[in-house]
């Protein structure tokens, strides 16, 4: 195993004990207001600083991760599900199915994906559920595409030939041979996604269309320390230092399994 | 003085000797053939020679050139020698085309890079080579790309290129590896006329046919080394080296139907194939050793075919008047014929000759626009595919490529299992390792995926796979050819044994002549999608009514005449 996966694993590890149980990295509460402490520099006291209420931000990002990360996963996991009952149909339907499928992906993937989930909070109000499906439905067209193509590789391998030609029925030549084929790129994908998913839930959160101050969000901190950074940096760059961290330590991971994958 | 003179050529990449002490020398017009099976290290060889081994080869020996030292010519020096004075022709040639370019621009550039000809000139002189090569219409050629050519003109395209400049040394590295007989045969009859103008030639083949009719002599690599060297005719027509003599046994050509191509497995292993494990080769040579110590015990069987006079024997595949069209092309038309139970028909045919869309008709992959194909008396064709599932597992099939007709996820045991039980089971038993006993595999076997197993084995997995359901018919399509002539010679017998074992018929595609006639009964011949010939095998050899069928014969290369114990055909 690389170095690398090695860091990735131990960030995800950090970040799933944070998300699952923040009280033990950061006991204090996440809320609490201390106006005398305001604009406090890192320091012992208050490792990553404080606000202008001067709540403490290491708490708040502990705090904050479990929203984030849901967010993140909960939007990859509606990208993925809309994106396997299109792709299945695609790949699996007779031509016109595809034809229709194929036809209506193209045109939700001609709008570029943010804007597409800001039309989506324009009609159903801003929050944290809307931004989640909106980040969710402007990822679908592009696993659909990718699960499609993957459906149609396999279904037309020699395999599934040779399972024909066993005498295999459709039913055990999908569930046996295509599912399980297509479920290993689809367990890189989400892996994937889901560091996508989080920058772009933490943007809506930071254009003020999901989560909303003075929740604890990491897009919503940004947004709040947005006006105070050139006086004082620590407010934006703890909460978008775990922004980088999470994307960049699931995408590293998905790499990785992608790697072994192609290995074996 | 000769023109290129080779003494104790090593080449070594990190630990591993590829190449250990090669020796030859050739003269203007000469031709040196080079044969082995795949890791032999006859490429290697080749591209040391023009001093491309790569950056990781370590090479060392002496390689002269007229003079010139390859081995401490400065790279300036070898580019110049590479164009002007020493063609090169590679094993990839078919890919070797820059798909961008025009032909004519590639063909022009050792001329614009090597001489000061000006571009009027330079432009008549491809169109002539285009055409000194045998390509039809030179100046349309010229301004096609290489995808709008076929395989035979391309190649054609590459070797102009290599001779633009009259090079006094020629290298081609399986100049005719999958191309159709008749178009191999156009470009070995390029390369003889080159040999009799005077250029020295380096044919590289695996193929002992192709180099036998231009080889003056023949120089036979295995596992690195040099085994055997010599005149042609001594070489093929009395090999001393027991490695050679496997190489030309292994050959199918006109012996009797059910001779065995390899020597029997009690026979000891040959001490060169335990040289070949030393030089940790690529593992092919490797694998096969492992292979034949494994072979299934069948030698008490007598080599000819038993009751070949039974009397009528049933019918298992009946096809009446299958015609498939795609587009405007009659892939197949109007096709008839019985295959009988327990004998092989041979389906032989060039490329596009519509023989694969027979093989897929037959296994009701795709449907005949006209016509039907009925097993075992049972309509087949016309019946839907839940009508057939039950006769599914009567007709088993094996492909060119085994190891793509296997799920990458699978192990050799799962892939076994699951034939052996109808899908019921995917536990690897007895049963799996009997029946990987039964195709001369160690069970062990039964562990490993596919992917990680040599080409021979691979087969022998998916014969395992064909014979689990008990299929009184199997569809053949190239099994054998894309594999070394001794594997294919294994798996040649091993199919035959099982013909005689479990009373089985082959439907057996292939376009490799040599093959066709060693294993079948019966043959049709194809040409266009329609069976211009059949008739039993030796009918059909010994007298081919029809034109195409002569052509095709004629095309195929021989060894036949050097071939001692059977005498020219």
């Amino acid at each position: 195993m690389k170095i690398t996966s090695v860091l990735a694993l131990a960030i995800i590890a950090f970040l799933a004990l944070a998300a699952l149980a923040p009280s033990v990295l950061a006991p204090g509460d996440p809320l609490a207001i201390a106006p005398l402490d305001s604009f406090q520099p890192p320091s012992l006291a208050h490792i990553f600083g404080t606000d202008e209420s001067g709540r403490d931000i290491y708490t708040r990002v502990i705090h904050g991760t479990g929203a984030s990360l849901l967010i993140g996963i909960a939007a990859t996991a509606i990208g993925l599900g809309l994106a396997i009952v299109f792709g299945l149909l695609a790949g699996f339907g007779p031509r016109w199915v595809d034809f229709g499928t194929t036809r209506l992906l193209e045109v939700l993937f001609a709008f570029p994906g943010l804007l597409f989930a800001l039309l989506f909070i324009v009609i159903y109000g801003p929050g944290v559920v809307t931004s989640t499906i909106a980040v969710g439905l402007s990822t679908a067209p592009g696993y659909a595409r990718i699960i499609r193509s993957r459906v149609i590789q396999v279904r037309t391998s020699p395999y599934l030939e040779a399972a024909v030609v066993l005498g295999r029925g459709s039913t055990t030549r999908i569930v046996r041979h295509v599912l399980p084929n297509v479920a290993g790129s689809l367990f890189v994908l989400a892996t994937l996604g889901v560091g996508q998913s989080i920058v772009w839930a933490s943007s809506l959160s930071y254009l003020g269309l999901g989560a909303v101050p003075p929740a604890a969000e990491w897009g919503a901190m940004l947004s709040a320390g947005r006006t105070y950074i050139a006086s004082f940096w620590w407010m934006t760059f703890f909460p978008g230092l775990f922004i980088v961290l999470s994307a960049a330590a699931t995408t590293l991971l998905g790499r990785a399994i992608q790697q072994k994958g192609r290995e074996s | 003085m000769s023109l290129l003179t080779v003494s104790d050529l090593s080449v070594r990449f990190a630990a591993t000797t590829v190449v250990s002490g090669v020796s030859l020398s050739l003269e203007p017009g000469e031709c040196l053939g080079i044969v082995g099976e795949s890791g032999s290290g006859k490429s290697v060889t080749a591209r040391a020679l023009v001093g491309l081994a790569g950056r990781r080869a370590r090479v060392s020996g002496s390689i002269d050139f007229d003079g010139t030292e390859i081995q401490d010519a400065s790279p300036r020096r070898l580019r110049s020698l590479r164009g002007r004075e020493i063609g090169y022709v590679s094993q990839g040639a078919l890919v070797a085309l820059d798909p961008l370019r025009p032909v004519g621009r590639e063909i022009s550039d050792p001329l614009r890079l090597h001489t000061s000809m000006p571009p009027a000139e330079r432009r008549a002189r491809v169109l002539e080579l285009l055409a000194e090569v045998g390509v039809p219409e030179p100046s349309l050629r010229a301004g096609q790309r290489p995808d709008e050519l076929s395989g035979g003109l391309r190649q054609r395209a590459v070797i102009a290129s290599a001779i633009a400049l009259r090079p006094r040394l020629l290298i081609a590295d399986e100049p005719t590896t999958a191309l159709d007989s008749t178009v191999q045969s156009g470009i070995l009859d390029l390369l003889e006329r080159l040999r009799d103008e005077g250029t020295a030639l380096i044919l590289i083949s695996h193929d002992l046919a192709v180099v036998s009719r231009l080889a003056t002599r023949v120089l036979v690599m295995n596992a690195g080394t040099v085994v055997e060297s010599g005149p042609t005719a001594q070489v093929l027509g009395a090999p001393r080296h027991p490695y050679t003599r496997r190489l030309i046994a292994a050959v199918p050509t006109d012996r009797p139907r059910g001779t065995r191509l390899t020597p029997p497995a009690e026979l000891p292993a040959p001490p060169f194939g335990i040289s070949a494990a030393s030089f940790g080769n690529s593992g092919a040579a490797v694998a096969d050793v492992a292979e034949t110590t494994v072979s299934p015990s069948v030698a008490t069987a007598s080599p000819e075919f038993p009751n070949l006079s039974a009397g009528p024997r049933a019918v298992v595949v009946s096809a009446s008047h299958l015609s498939r069209r795609f587009g405007a092309r009659l892939a197949v038309d109007d096709v008839s014929f019985t295959l009988e139970r327990g004998r092989t028909l041979g389906v032989v045919g060039e490329s596009g000759s519509g023989k694969t869309t027979v093989a897929r008709l037959v296994l009701a992959l795709d449907r005949p626009d006209t016509g039907e194909v009925r097993v075992l008396g049972e309509p087949w064709t016309t019946a839907t595919e839940r009508e057939r599932r039950a006769l599914r597992p009567r007709i088993g099939a094996i492909y060119q490529d085994a190891l793509s007709s296997f799920d990458p996820r699978f192990t050799v045991g799962r892939i076994l299992a699951d034939a052996l039980s109808h899908g019921r089971s995917t536990r690897a038993g007895d049963e799996v390792s009997a029946l990987l006993r039964r195709v001369g595999l160690d069970p062990a076997v039964a562990r490993r995926r596919p992917l990680h197993l040599s080409g021979g084995q691979q087969q022998r997995v998916a014969i395992a796979r064909a014979i689990a359901a008990k299929p009184d018919v199997i569809v053949c399509d190239e099994p054998v050819s894309s594999l070394d002539v001794s594997v294919q010679a294994q798996v040649l017998d091993l199919l035959d044994d099982l013909q005689r074992d479990l009373g089985l018929s082959y439907l057996f595609i292939t376009h490799d002549l040599g093959v066709v006639r060693h294993v079948s009964d019966d043959v049709l011949v194809m040409q266009h999608g329609r069976i211009v010939e059949s008739g039993t095998t030796e009918q059909v050899f010994a007298d081919p009514r029809d034109d195409y069928t002569r052509a095709l014969f004629a095309s195929a290369p021989r060894i036949d005449g050097w071939r001692a114990p059977t005498g020219p055909s």
